[in-house]
């Protein structure tokens, strides 16, 4: 029994700082509506900081200062970092200030390992709080019970500041109507900044708290993201209280959940996640989202069909790509290859997320998927190469139809936090059932058959594949259906009420989507000879997220491009330089800011621009008002 | 002046809503802008603010040029904003809701408190604590007049404050509205229902599809009933 009430509190003891970034993150969603990213990395920065601080600076003061310092010079640089690169992306289409995050948070991957070095750092004891309490012969490390009692006490100092502060009333209305707030004389500018900092301020904090419990290493961010995101959708964005519970909740789930099933261990907290927004899907504690204040007419051009000059010259592009094997050795086949794959799997998020409205943040699990089904098809059942390409996928299809049929009840944020659980429940899954899928080991030795087994012919499959795809995807963005789906998008009510059976159109794309993620898989396995858990985790899941936001989400096709420069400049820097991340991260971070409508976006705006020399009211274009929506 | 619009125009996206409107407002004045749905009465008034992105034209707020200005900092200029659709906080009570509107006092505006407000809208004052999303229309029609007031104003754009409103709402509405105008404020009221403009109003304008099509005293518009029947009736 001892044993269960101190895995208890030491499932309370982690809750702590999982409470305070979970808090920092909503409140800044709240606020901003910015899905902040490099939470993770203020989370990790803040720990950073604090080990070197409290290496430096000795004595209780010294310790506890340093916690409190570095927590304050995290705030400071997340300050700069709103002032300088988010004030200017409010504006850009939601979710590209997730892309430039998540550029951050890369950058900041890299930059921690040039600071601080590759390895672990163990950080010193709390003063005053280094040994144990006996409790019935098993051992509580007291920091654990400062940390259980700090949690109630941030809590309360937060629903004081939040209740009782005009700060707080201030940032309760922005969260709930931004330009009312500017309407009524408050300069959003340094509300939002303010946010900003007080939500960095607690992610930094958070990670500071932890030196004493665990190592400090570079890839802690990673980590916490994913629970945080995941505490943040149990508790309801935007609610500190829930955020509190949902910490506790995930922390009991972590430790309990090893003891009682370790098999399912990892997927756990996933699965109840899921349940959650199944039942409640805007989370324990938060509100059904009010339907979001657009600014009408702030949409760009109409989407048409290319022009048939357009078309040509598409279609050179493409004769050009073909012309590759003639001039290019195999590595940059190999290469060719591999973007033609990914072109595949961004344009699938990209029907899903541009044309249906819906943004996966799990889309690898069917990409992974397919890319299973050809490993089983291929090495269990030995069926030859064409018919595993052509069945391969279908896993991909299947996994699309369950969870899509869930996943399509929810939008918005929640859409995307329940489409990141089912692909962290399918990865868990390859990843622990060892029997099947060779966990870690992955199943190796797919490789193709003789008639695509060369570089280049493997390459004019891919790429004829990819371009496939990609037309029959663009057909039907034009397609009856099409149009159906994108009324979906622009206005769930009214489709309906015109006889849209929208939920049925919204999961009809998301198995096309799923599909031909899967169709992308597929090939990769044979690409690649080989399948790992790593085909659907989380960091493909953002890389195809990145493409297609590179490219541009309100464009037709913006996702080939982008997965294209994504992809190429990926492998690029990985062969020319250690610092890959902080390069691609600060690349990502420019083009975010450069162009905020994405390439392809930015192209056509300028094509625009050249079509009519002056549009409409530009002699005297007031500038726009930076605070409204 | 207190309020001059010149050559205003607005655009959503490629749509180009308003078309070189032009009005004045006085010292002290009651200026109704009447015109149909959708004729641009809320939008000239969120382009004034600020809050249409994409406007052209010469706002001058008590002889300042307010047009390139962000939204908040022509309101704290003391040019004060009700919208349309109320759009109070919903999660904030009453007593929250006049919070976000606070502003310091201004030398040449009614100085507005809790107090005073809450005499001038009774029913406010019963509630403080009661969220706003918890009211019926009327008393959060009220609520986002206060709200505005809160931030003492020397001009108030009210956005079609009778809509909606049962008709002992919209007489207690046109008492506040005259009590507003005897403290000193200039208003501008944008209605479709001319009778209530009549009742509060000392000029106004009639705005269609963008444009400003008449502009004079009531007793004026009164002499024109083929103005009347052509810009406003149903």
């Amino acid at each position: 029994m001892a044993f269960y009430v101190v895995q208890f509190l030491t499932g309370l003891a982690s809750a702590a700082s999982l409470f305070l970034v979970a808090s920092g993150l909503s409140i800044i969603f709240g606020v901003t509506r910015i899905v902040n990213f490099a939470h993770g990395a203020f989370y990790m920065i803040g720990a950073y900081i604090a080990f070197t601080l409290t290496e430096r600076l000795s004595g209780a003061f010294g310790f506890w200062g340093s916690i409190v310092l570095a927590a304050l010079a995290v705030a400071v640089i997340g300050v700069i970092v709103e002032m300088v690169l988010l004030r200017r992306i409010y504006h850009a289409p939601e979710l590209f200030q997730l892309l430039a995050t998540f550029g951050l948070t890369l950058m900041v991957e890299d930059l921690v390992v040039l600071i601080w070095g590759p390895d672990d750092l163990v950080g010193r004891r709390a003063p005053g709080f280094r040994g144990a309490i006996d409790f019935f012969g098993q051992n509580i490390p007291s920091y654990d019970l400062f940390l259980i009692v700090l949690g109630p006490v941030v809590l309360g100092i937060l629903w004081l500041l939040f209740q009782r502060t005009r700060w707080g009333v201030l940032v309760r209305a922005a969260t709930q109507d931004r330009d009312m707030v500017a309407a009524l004389g408050v300069n959003q500018k340094w509300l939002f900044t303010s946010v900003f900092a007080v939500g960095v301020f607690l992610a930094a904090l958070g990670g500071a708290l932890q030196i004493p419990r665990d190592a400090v290493h570079h890839a802690m961010d990673l980590r916490i993201i994913v629970e945080v995101f995941v505490v943040v959708v149990i508790g309801g964005l935007g609610s500190i209280t829930g955020a509190f519970v949902a910490a506790v909740l995930v922390s009991e789930l972590n430790a309990f959940g090893i003891l009682i099933f370790p098999k399912i261990s990892i997927i756990l907290v996933f699965l109840v996640m899921a349940v959650v927004l199944i039942v409640r899907p805007w989370g324990l504690f938060g509100k059904p989202e009010a339907a979001a204040r657009k600014t009408p007419g702030l949409t760009v051009n109409p989407w048409r069909p290319l022009t048939s000059n357009e078309r040509l010259m598409a279609l050179a592009a493409l004769a050009v790509a073909a012309s590759l094997p003639l001039f290019a050795g195999n590595y940059l086949l190999t290469v060719g290859s591999e973007i033609a794959i990914f072109v595949i799997f961004a344009v699938s998020l990209h029907f899903l997320m541009s044309v249906g409205g819906l943004a996966s943040f799990g889309h690898a699990a069917y990409f992974g998927l397919g890319a299973y089904g050809v490993a089983f098809l291929a090495k269990m059942a030995g069926l030859p190469m064409i018919v595993c390409l052509l069945l391969g996928p279908l896993l991909g299809c299947m996994g699309a139809a369950v969870f899509g049929f869930f996943a399509v009840q929810l939008s918005g944020v929640y859409f995307a936090m329940l489409t990141l659980a089912f692909a962290q429940i399918v990865w868990s899954i390859a990843f622990q059932w060892v029997s099947v899928t060779g966990g870690d080991n992955g199943i190796l030795g797919i490789w193709p058959e003789k008639w695509a087994a060369s570089p280049s012919h493997f390459y004019w499959l891919s790429l004829g594949v990819a371009a496939l795809v990609t037309i029959a995807l663009r057909m039907m963005v034009f397609s009856p259906f099409g149009y159906a789906l994108r009324a979906t998008r622009d206005s769930l009510l009214r489709s309906e009420a015109v006889g849209i059976n929208a939920k049925r159109i919204q999961w009809t794309a998301f198995v096309i989507a799923g599909t031909t993620a899967g169709i992308g898989g597929a090939l990769f396995a044979y690409l690649k000879g080989s399948v790992f858990p790593d085909n659907l985790g989380i960091s493909l899941s953002v890389d195809a997220l990145v493409m297609v936001l590179l490219g541009g989400v309100e464009t037709v096709s913006g996702a080939v491009i982008g997965a294209i420069v994504y992809k190429a400049l990926n492998i690029w820097l990985v062969s020319q330089t250690d610092l890959s991340k902080l390069v691609l991260g600060g690349f990502i971070m420019l083009i975010v800011v450069v162009f905020p409508k994405g390439i392809v976006g930015m192209l056509e705006m300028l094509a625009q621009r050249r079509r009519k020399s002056s549009p409409p009211g530009s002699p005297l274009l007031a500038k726009p008002i930076e605070s409204a929506e | 002046m207190k309020l001059t619009v010149q050559d205003l125009n607005s655009h959503y996206g490629p749509a180009h809503i308003l078309f070189d409107i032009g009005f004045e407002v006085g010292e002290g004045e009651v200026v109704a802008l009447l015109g149909r749905n959708g004729a641009g009465k809320s939008t000239t008034f969120r382009s004034i603010v600020g809050l249409v992105a994409q406007r052209t034209g010469r706002i001058t707020f008590e002889g300042k040029d307010v047009s390139a200005k962000p939204t908040h900092e022509i309101v704290r200029d003391g040019l004060g904003y009700v919208p349309e659709e109320r759009r109070i906080f919903t999660d904030l009570t009453v007593e929250e809701n006049l919070e976000v509107g606070r502003q310091p006092k201004r030398p040449n505006a009614p100085h507005w408190t809790r107090e005073k407000l809450f005499a001038l809208f009774p029913n406010l004052g019963e509630m403080k604590n009661r969220p706003g999303g918890r009211m019926s229309g009327g008393e959060q029609q009220m609520l986002t007049i206060a709200r505005t007031l809160m931030g003492n104003p020397s001009l108030v754009l009210l956005d079609e404050p009778s809509e909606g409103l049962s008709p002992k709402i919209v007489e207690q509405m046109v008492d506040a509205i005259l009590t507003m105008k005897k403290e000193g404020v200039s208003i501008v009221v944008s209605e479709q229902n001319l009778h209530f403009a009549r009742l509060i109003s000392d000029r106004a304008y009639i705005i269609e599809r963008g444009r400003i099509c008449f502009g004079g005293t009531m007793a004026e518009l009164d002499a024109r009933p083929d103005i009347r029947d052509a810009h406003l009736s149903l």
